[in-house]
């Protein structure tokens, strides 16, 4: 049951993000990403990670697809005219096949043995997955989370030099 | 509700990024005070900070002090990374003042946007946790891009903002991408606990999920360093980025990558050597002989000197293939000595050209020679340390790096690197032909120095000389921060 639920999920995301770059109205792309990110925050509930479920729809989903919505506007994006080149389309094709066959020959041949970590659904039941996220964030990750700031104030200052009108 | 056991958090180990990151901030609201004719004080503020960074660092040299539960180390290998990365800030700084003025973008929040990309790299050279490694590039990255595209008036600087931005997206997918897989296969992100699991375990090259982890991620970083195949970005956005940026772009970065490369090969995954050194020699050749022989055709100066910064990313991966102690010494040392060399020649190419990226040509060089003869100088010395003509201290950077391919028993890469060096001779020689054999065709007009200027000529000339006659003591220094 968990598995074919699964498969819609996942064949729905695929199909979704396909239709992101093929669609050729900037908007229909758009809600097509949407519809990938709701796919994805199925999937975190499936992993039993429900924060990280609610964050995917509300940072994602809900705040930036709004910008980015409200930049095809500004920008007045027209539907793009003509098609791009069979060239292109076929390198992309066969380069995209070949990593297939790669990823295919990698999940039959090899062991994919990985290390079980200490956090379980009975743990995240118990403590919740927001306050485990929290403290790994907190102590482990102190860091790399302070280092996130550095990094959105870098692409806030970039932002304003590259687009105000004047400086 | 239990209380959070916070680790100890040891702040002498990021007290320099925390310095500059310091700097840099108050950089960027001094800025609102300043006029527009005056922005090129900020750089000498910002050289301040940077000099007192520098001397943060050195009394560190020696120790190798852990903070924040492993995610951040200072050590030697560190140290000697970050020396570069600041000396190559600060030279880049020296010389961007005059050349904003020139192009009419004088606006000064550049200066703690090189701060900000010198942080990045600080933290790439000194993470321990894939996490700080990558966010450290994060930081990096997105301060270049918008530096490549700083020159806003300029469609050329335009494109290479948006061209190195949409590439180095893709590319940090991969990086990304390759430390979930590690991840994945291990159950840590620390590079200590990767290699000791990956030790106690027995997981080896059996185990494809941490092959392919090793080989995105080896993507990820062969793309910040230009290698070939992925470097098709370098040539367009070293052009179109405003100059002083493409001299920043071509030293800091590259030793960047190059330092959380070897971090995370060498010390992360020893245990894939066989895997990653026979990708590497494929790399390295690869990149080496598309480099030069592109090079060779090339009209546009900084166009030419963008494929060399390719062919010279070749020699490194030739010493990293090695793996061993000299080939990792040889690293330092060439990058280190490459910083001066680079930035050297680059500053030249900003005194010759004029607004608008104009006089940018081989051609353009003619007579130069003559008109300016210690200009002249100063940049066939840049010019011979390219090409790896000794006493200059890119001979001995080729040397230890290609010695140390012999070691490990690269016989052939060695061949193919020392071939490679032979046919760069060529497209290096061609600009001096140009500088003492040809007749001008338009009159030079007297190239204006600032002080600034002659320090930086100053410092790149010393650092490519005295590297190169007295070797022993930087070499020594470099052994004493190689990682194993």
């Amino acid at each position: 049951m968990e598995t074919l639920f699964f498969l819609i999920v996942a064949a729905i995301a695929v199909i979704c993000s396909l239709m992101v770059v093929t669609n050729k109205n900037p908007i229909n792309s758009a809600l097509s990403l949407i519809m990938t990110f709701f796919c994805l925050a199925t999937l975190y509930v499936m992993l039993e990670a429900p924060f990280m479920a609610a964050i995917q729809v509300i940072v994602y989903a809900g705040a930036i697809m709004v910008l980015i919505v409200f930049v095809i506007m500004l920008l007045n994006i027209k539907s793009e005219a003509g098609r791009r080149t069979s060239h292109a389309l076929f390198m992309g094709i066969s380069v995209g096949l070949l990593l297939l066959v790669q990823t295919w020959y990698l999940l039959v041949k090899s062991s994919l043995s990985s290390v079980r970590g200490t956090v379980d659904s009975a743990m995240i039941s118990k403590v919740g997955h927001t306050e485990l996220i929290g403290k790994s964030l907190f102590t482990d990750f102190l860091l790399p989370f302070e280092i996130t700031s550095i990094l959105l104030l870098v692409a806030i200052v970039g932002a304003v030099v590259l687009s105000k009108k004047k400086l | 509700m239990d209380t959070i056991a916070i680790p100890a958090i040891n702040l002498a180990v990021i007290a320099p990024e925390v310095v500059l990151s310091v700097v840099a901030m108050a950089l960027l609201l001094i800025n609102v005070f300043v006029k527009s004719e005056q922005k090129g004080y900020l750089g000498y503020l910002s050289i301040a900070g940077i000099l007192g960074t520098l001397l943060m660092l050195i009394p560190a040299w020696g120790s190798s002090v852990e903070g924040f539960s492993g995610t951040i180390i200072q050590d030697n290998f560190a140290i000697f990374f970050k020396v570069i990365f600041l000396i190559s800030a600060a030279m880049s700084i020296l010389i961007t003042d005059k050349y904003l003025e020139r192009e009419g973008c004088n606006q000064g929040e550049i200066y703690p946007l090189i701060l900000f990309a010198t942080v990045g790299m600080m933290l790439m050279a000194s993470g321990t946790d894939l996490m700080t490694i990558f966010l450290g590039l994060e930081v990096l990255s997105v301060s270049l891009y918008v530096l490549a595209g700083f020159n806003r008036n300029n469609i050329k600087s335009n494109e290479a903002g948006l061209k190195y931005f949409l590439l180095g997206a893709f590319s940090t997918g991969f990086l990304l991408y390759g430390m979930a897989l590690t991840y994945g296969a291990t159950g840590t992100t620390k590079i200590a606990k990767i290699a000791s699991y990956i030790a106690m375990n027995g997981v080896s090259s059996s185990n494809l999920m941490l092959v392919a982890g090793m080989i995105l991620m080896s993507t990820g970083f062969a793309f910040k360093v230009a290698a070939a195949p992925f470097h098709m970005w370098t040539p367009d956005v070293y052009e179109g980025a405003p100059t002083p940026m493409t001299a920043f772009m071509s030293v800091g970065p590259k030793a960047a990558g190059f330092a959380a490369f070897a971090r995370v090969l060498l010390v992360a995954l020893p245990a894939l050597k066989p895997e990653w050194s026979s990708l590497l020699w494929v790399l390295a050749v690869l990149t080496m002989t598309v480099g030069n022989i592109t090079a060779l055709y090339q009209q546009n100066i900084k166009r030419m000197l963008a494929y060399s910064s390719i062919a010279h990313a070749g020699y490194i991966l030739v010493g990293f293939t090695a793996g061993n102690a000299v080939g990792t010494a040889g690293i330092l040392f060439y990058m280190l000595s490459y910083a001066f060399m680079n930035i050297g020649a680059f500053a030249i190419i900003i005194l010759v050209g004029k607004k608008g990226e104009e006089n940018s040509n081989v051609s353009d060089y003619a007579g130069f020679g003559y008109r300016h003869p210690v200009l002249g100088i100063a940049f066939c010395i840049f010019l011979f340390s390219l090409a790896g003509i000794p006493p200059a201290a890119g001979f001995i950077g080729k040397f230890y790096l290609f010695s140390g391919a012999i070691q490990a028993g690269y016989i052939w890469l060695a061949v193919i690197g020392v071939l490679n060096s032979a046919a760069s001779v060529y497209y290096y020689l061609r600009v001096m032909v140009f500088m003492y054999f040809k007749e001008p065709t338009e009159d030079f007009e007297w190239v204006k120095l600032t002080p600034a200027f002659v320090l930086c000529l100053l410092i790149a000339v010393i650092g490519v000389l005295v590297p190169g006659v007295l070797p022993g003591l930087f070499l020594e220094l470099a052994q004493k921060a190689v990682l194993m």
